[in-house]
């Protein structure tokens, strides 16, 4: 028995759960889409979202009712929803089971949201690498227009609407919202300064909205219980609802783990995700996908919503926790995340495309055994000339392992520079590839 | 040439944007699975249907590290090097790979049934180390697992241990509906 009531992965903790359109609807499923369609005018689902306090569950924790809002009411011509499934983010892969294992509860909550916003075309943007996840989409899609759930007359309530899948070709930039529009435009995934937003100038520069995978999973849910159950659920009133996180690393059961949001840290690693693999105490974690800084064990006790990763210094972001145990080399560590942002860097800022280099570079050099003390110095000043910019956020994104690894742990870089090899690794670190575009 | 092939898929994806160039992502996806890579040739054919220029189709094709523009082994494996699996094994893995096949990353054995990559992350964090060959992920890997599966892709072309829709950890065999 899980501890916790399962929301969003009730339905698949059933080992007899299939995802088909079948199980769905004998599991309750379309039952919102009903409700809503003839009973609620799309302003009032709006309303309903806001007070549910559903935040946007992709990294940003955006509230997802007032982004909604942000749609003219009056524009004319097309608008559209893209349910953003580029699952990118290293340590994150909670997107990918909820599409595969219980399509239709993201396309019913793709069709909710396109209600409420007044939308007729839609577009799901998965990341290239999930054929699986497209299969069983497509698969989803088609049993959807059948059943009359989508398609020019929904339910015959005259309700229309067109989801297309689009499937991206492997770059991490596209989760980002704006890069994924140029993308789903054809074009290089180049993330755009804003203003002006995705609400008035999104795709094809038509007002759009741009939607993760879980927050519309949501929507059902809000719908059949009430927007006063989900606000009273988690930690209320900036973190309501439950939140998937993913735990990866040196824990005993990694794996998906969905709970209210406001539980600590301590007790998802050592308890739900059942505590370090070996013997060996914990040495650092990250608490929200690679982009978030590090925590070490005096983080433990913080709790897992936005605002409380946020004050203790690091950020939810897209819920993947990975856990390090004691033993591993901070130094490479942040080496392989490096390596990570200056592949994945988009090569529209200077500062973050060149930066992201000379940053690999240096971190290289020092597990390597080739490290200066003077090098230290030039991270610290590199990082700041990164941050804040560059068009989005992946600058400072790509800083945030190396400043904090480097204010926890400092004496592990030193001792690196001093001895001229990795003290916690008996041989030399294996050559990697270059480093460049 | 795709359009005598796929006439009438073409003419309903491009239907699907308002603007011609949405297209391009779906039909460079197109051009791969015909042929396995998408050549300039292909890249021209491209251009034409969506009313683009060969550069504007060449710029976004090599924006993006999934589409090929040079033959590849029939079964490329990718294997995931970020973080997560990296803590788990990456290089273990890797390892035993470059045993098997007796090729390094970036190469492609000799009778052309392999050609080894190193990826980032492919959002299979928690069951690594990891690999995905084509269109299939094969998680939580041991050096038999592996073996297992280059030998079933070398004589059947297809391998069970495949991973199916994606859960982890598994849905107990009872009930923990409340």
């Amino acid at each position: 028995m899980p501890k916790y009531e399962l929301i969003l992965l009730k339905n698949m903790a059933q080992a007899s759960y299939t995802g088909s359109l079948g199980d769905y609807e004998r599991a309750g499923g379309y039952q919102a889409l009903r409700k809503v369609l003839g009973t609620l005018a799309p302003a009032e689902l709006t309303e309903m979202v806001k007070k549910s306090g559903l935040r946007g569950r992709g990294g940003a924790g955006f509230p997802t009712g007032v982004k909604w809002s942000f749609i003219p009411k009056d524009h004319p011509g097309p608008r559209y929803l893209v349910c953003n499934a580029d699952e990118s983010e290293p340590g994150t892969f909670k997107d990918r089971q909820l599409m595969e294992r219980d399509p239709h509860q993201m396309i019913e909550g793709m069709i909710l949201a396109a209600y409420a916003i007044g939308v007729r075309t839609a577009y799901i943007y998965i990341r290239g690498e999930f054929v699986l996840g497209a299969k069983v989409l497509e698969r989803a899609l088609a049993d959807a227009y059948r059943a009359a759930y989508l398609g020019a007359n929904i339910l015959g309530k005259g309700f229309a609407l067109d989801i297309y899948l689009h499937r991206g070709a492997g770059a991490y930039i596209c989760g980002e919202e704006t890069a994924l529009l140029e993308s789903l435009e054809g074009k290089r995934g180049l993330p755009r300064v804003k203003p002006p937003f995705p609400a008035t100038h999104g795709l094809f520069q038509k007002p759009t909205v741009v939607n993760n995978v879980e927050t519309l999973a949501n929507l059902p849910h809000i719908v059949n219980r009430g927007p006063e159950w989900f606000a009273s659920t988690g930690n209320p009133p900036k973190g309501t609802g439950t939140r998937v996180f993913c735990l990866s690393g040196h824990v005993k059961r990694p794996g998906n783990y969905e709970v209210p949001m406001g539980i600590t840290f301590r007790e998802m690693i050592f308890e739900l995700a059942g505590g370090m693999r070996g013997d060996k105490p914990l040495k650092a974690f990250i608490p929200g996908g690679a982009s978030a800084a590090f925590f070490t064990p005096q983080h433990l006790d913080v709790k897992m919503y936005f605002e409380s990763v946020a004050q203790a210094g690091s950020m939810l972001g897209s819920g993947g926790v990975t856990v390090m145990e004691e033993g591993t080399c901070m130094v490479w560590a942040a080496e392989n995340l490096l390596h990570f942002f200056n592949h994945e860097s988009c090569g529209k800022c200077t500062p973050c495309r060149e930066g992201s280099a000379w940053l690999l570079q240096i971190l290289r050099r020092i597990d390597h055994g080739k490290g200066k003390m003077e090098d230290l110095d030039t991270l610290a000043r590199l990082c700041p000339n990164i941050a804040g910019r560059t068009v989005c956020a992946f600058g400072d994104a790509e800083i945030a392992p190396i400043l904090s690894t480097l204010q926890y742990f400092r004496e592990e870089y030193e001792a690196h520079i001093r001895e001229q090899r990795c003290p916690l690794r008996p041989q030399p670190a294996p050559e990697l590839i270059t480093v460049g575009h | 040439m795709l359009a005598e092939k796929h006439k009438d898929k073409i003419a309903s994806i491009i239907a699907r944007y308002a603007e011609k160039r949405g297209a391009l992502l779906p039909l460079l996806w197109l051009a791969q699975e015909e042929h396995g890579h998408i050549s300039e040739e292909a890249m021209r054919e491209i251009a034409g249907l969506l009313d683009l220029t060969p550069p504007q189709v060449f710029e976004t094709v090599t924006f993006y590290t999934m589409y090929n523009r040079r033959p590849v082994g029939k079964h490329h494996i990718q294997v995931c090097r970020s973080l997560m699996c990296a803590l788990v094994g990456t290089e273990t893995l890797l390892g035993w790979l470059k045993t098997k096949l007796g090729i390094t990353t970036g190469q492609t054995t000799p009778d052309g049934f392999f050609t080894l990559s190193q990826v980032e992350c492919l959002a299979s964090c928690g069951t690594g180390p990891m690999m995905q060959i084509n269109d299939d992920y094969y998680e939580g890997l041991t050096q038999e697992k592996v073996n297992r599966i280059l030998d079933d892709l070398k004589r059947d072309g297809k391998c069970a241990l495949a991973t199916g829709p994606f859960m982890w950890p598994e849905p107990a065999e009872k009930s923990v509906n409340r």
